[in-house]
């Protein structure tokens, strides 16, 4: 196990090597001069030198690429232009503060966001694919396949509109997505993050009740749970301890993939919603091309995949004892 | 050669007073039979070509409604949009002239924009749905059929392709790959701004495609038929061309249906978020992002782009599981 998981995150670290190098150098093209932003709007020529001197900027594409890469670990001092301690993913002139900051700053609003609509619709889906699979053909199983048809083909920005018009504008039922801490007020905080949850769930419970139901099913004909029925098993534990195991490994795989892709900016659904999480930073970073914070989130958005394809095969082998690490 | 239908290999039971005629019908044959029979299968196929025909007939729509999607008549006709710019008439100014009201603002026929809308949204989808099918089924062939080191190299370059933030990649880019054909203070060319979509898409959609035919030739590759044709001699041309290929179009069919609504709603999230198609293109996922903004005062607006494109997306994920079962049906969804 150890092996697997030290191999497995020596070869995350080449990859978020490779995305970052290849993010650095694609957006070397972009038409913004980050000196020009250190230094603000009104900026004699030789000051400007000293800006792009202090930040590097005159250096070849290559060292400035290590540099970059050795501020992760070592911090990086710009001059007199600012400082940016240990962790140091470069300095943001539009934000007036290191990067990473501003991503702890954030990266609460998206995992609040991803961990409550998760946790909906991994449970609800789960359960309705479940309930499905044991009904099949039956009334319930048509309404949970209908339903699910529908959730998959909705849109956030289309439902999470409609959405906020009627039950925040025009009924009141619930508060204007907020962020608030839940250090702070964690009722506030449930009530004010209620609407994205739900809508998210609505659309991401679909994708789990299919897979759960589809496997399910597949499961329930298998022969090893046959046996336990010919053993007299009872049929609930039957469903519990064999198929319901069987099923869970492709449950988790879409999970990984989905909680990696929501916790890396769920840019969709936080501009629907106006918050302010990761998703939202990244594109006002685009706005504002400020290069240094949109690495960032790049970089972060794909170690959240990465991380979590890691986690889903780690767990594949807690799971199912025919994959244990070959 | 292919592997045979199941039902080819003998004449069922229930089949058996037709016999002879079920010993002549292709595998092709056989799927449009079973697909037939399936009602949910034909209607949804109906919706879809029905959108595809409105698509096509746009301008013929236009002319027998009277109205194109570029004017702005609520602007160029005094009483139809209030000072704020939004539409006079209750339900987003909805009427016997107007059947689907009217744009908040510049005032464009809301039908108009949809009916050409679609234009926009599934020559993108489709352009980007052959590209990618044809890479992914490129690239899964050479890794399944090759092997070795090509095998781990195009491997690699497909993990590295999932891992990609893909939607935040292409919003930063599209200003990138732009300016290296438009300097900053020109306009982007509408065409351009196409194409670079349809790249963009293509660039983070091809790998999974890949992914799932690598690991369809790769069990093909160790099957009988395909030891056989090398037994004789066939060169790899041949066994690529003659044995996996059309053991390949099913799940290549299956995967194309599934991944145009896929990239439909791709382009409309990219509109959405801004980096879609420029005005004054009529494109669905930029009548999402006005009618994001509009919504508290004329939620008709956004209705219409949104239940077109939950039908779309429906009819064609239908289609999609109707063919699958047409083709494979040993599995039940």
């Amino acid at each position: 196990m150890l092996r697997f998981l030290t191999r497995r995150a020596l070869g995350a670290v080449v990859t978020l090597v490779v995305i970052s190098a290849v993010t650095f150098f694609l957006f070397f093209a972009v038409p913004a001069d980050p000196a020009r932003l250190a230094c603000g709007k009104v900026c004699p020529p030789e000051l400007l030198e000293q800006a792009r001197h202090n930040l590097g900027l005159d250096q070849p594409l290559f060292a400035q690429f290590t540099a970059w890469l050795a501020g992760i670990f070592v911090g990086r001092d710009y001059g007199g232009l600012g400082h940016c301690p240990a962790p140091c993913l470069g300095y943001s002139f539009v934000n007036k503060a290191p990067v990473f900051e501003t991503i702890l700053d954030r990266l609460p609003v998206t995992v609040s966001l991803t961990v409550g609509a998760a946790l909906v619709f991994l449970l609800f889906g789960v359960a309705t694919g479940i309930i499905a699979a044991l009904n099949q053909g039956r009334p319930l199983d048509k309404i949970a396949s209908v339903s699910s048809l529908i959730g998959f083909s909705l849109q956030i920005y289309f439902v999470g509109t409609l959405a906020l018009y009627f039950l925040v504008y025009q009924n009141q039922i619930l508060t204007r997505p907020q962020y608030r801490p839940f250090t702070e007020d964690p009722l506030a905080w449930a009530a004010g993050l209620a609407l994205p949850w739900v809508v998210l769930s609505i659309i991401f419970t679909a994708n789990y009740t299919r897979m759960t139901r589809s496997t399910m099913v597949e499961q329930l004909g298998e022969d090893y749970v046959r046996t336990a029925r010919a053993k007299g098993m009872k049929g609930r534990s039957v469903v519990m301890r064999f198929a319901l195991r069987g099923t869970l490994t492709t449950v988790i795989t879409i999970f990984g993939v989905d909680l990696g892709a929501l916790i890396g900016g769920a840019i969709i659904t936080e501009t629907t919603f106006g918050l302010q999480g990761l998703g939202r930073l990244s594109i006002n970073a685009v706005t504002d091309s400020d290069l240094p914070v949109l690495m960032a989130t790049v970089l972060v958005a794909a170690g959240a995949i990465i991380v979590f394809n890691i986690i889903v095969d780690a767990l594949y082998a807690f799971i199912d004892p025919r994959v244990r690490l070959s | 050669m292919t592997i045979p239908a199941p039902a080819v290999a003998g004449p069922g039971k229930t089949l058996a007073a037709k016999a002879p005629e079920t010993a002549g019908r292709s595998p092709g044959r056989l799927m449009w039979l079973r697909f037939r029979r399936d009602r949910t299968g034909v209607a949804s196929a109906v919706v879809v070509i029905f959108f595809l025909l409105v698509a096509a007939l746009a301008p013929v729509i236009s002319w027998l409604y009277g109205k194109d999607p570029y004017t702005l008549y609520g602007q160029d006709t005094p009483g139809l949009l209030n000072d704020f710019g939004y539409p006079v008439l209750p339900n987003g100014g909805i009427s016997s002239e107007f059947w689907f009201g009217i744009e908040p603002n510049l005032g464009r026929d809301v039908f108009m924009q949809l009916v050409y809308g679609i234009r926009t949204s599934l020559l993108i989808a489709a352009a980007a749905t052959v590209l990618v099918t044809t890479i992914g089924i490129v690239m899964g062939i050479v890794a399944g059929y090759a092997g070795g080191k090509t095998d781990y190299a195009i491997g690699r370059v497909i993990d590295l392709t999932l891992s990609f933030p893909s939607t935040l990649f292409i919003i930063a880019f599209m200003p990138v790959v732009e300016n290296l054909f438009v300097s900053p203070d020109e306009e982007t060319p509408v065409w351009l701004r196409a194409v670079t979509l349809v790249i963009m898409l293509t660039a983070f959609q091809w790998a999974g495609i890949a992914r799932i035919l690598r690991g369809q030739v790769l069990s093909l590759r160790e099957r009988e038929f395909v030891e056989a044709a090398r037994v004789t001699g066939a060169s790899p041309a041949r066994i690529v061309f003659k044995e996996l290929l059309p053991n390949l179009w099913t799940p290549i069919l299956i995967q194309a249906t599934l991944l145009l609504p896929a990239l439909v709603t791709a382009e409309a999230a990219l509109s959405f978020l801004g980096v879609g198609m420029i005005e004054p293109i009529p494109d669905w996922g930029r009548m999402f992002l006005r009618g994001t903004q509009v919504y508290q005062n004329d939620i008709t607006y956004l209705m219409f782009p949104g239940v077109a494109l939950l039908v779309f997306v429906i009819a064609f994920n239908l289609l999609g599981d109707s063919v699958r079962d047409a083709f494979d049906p040993k599995i039940k969804r």
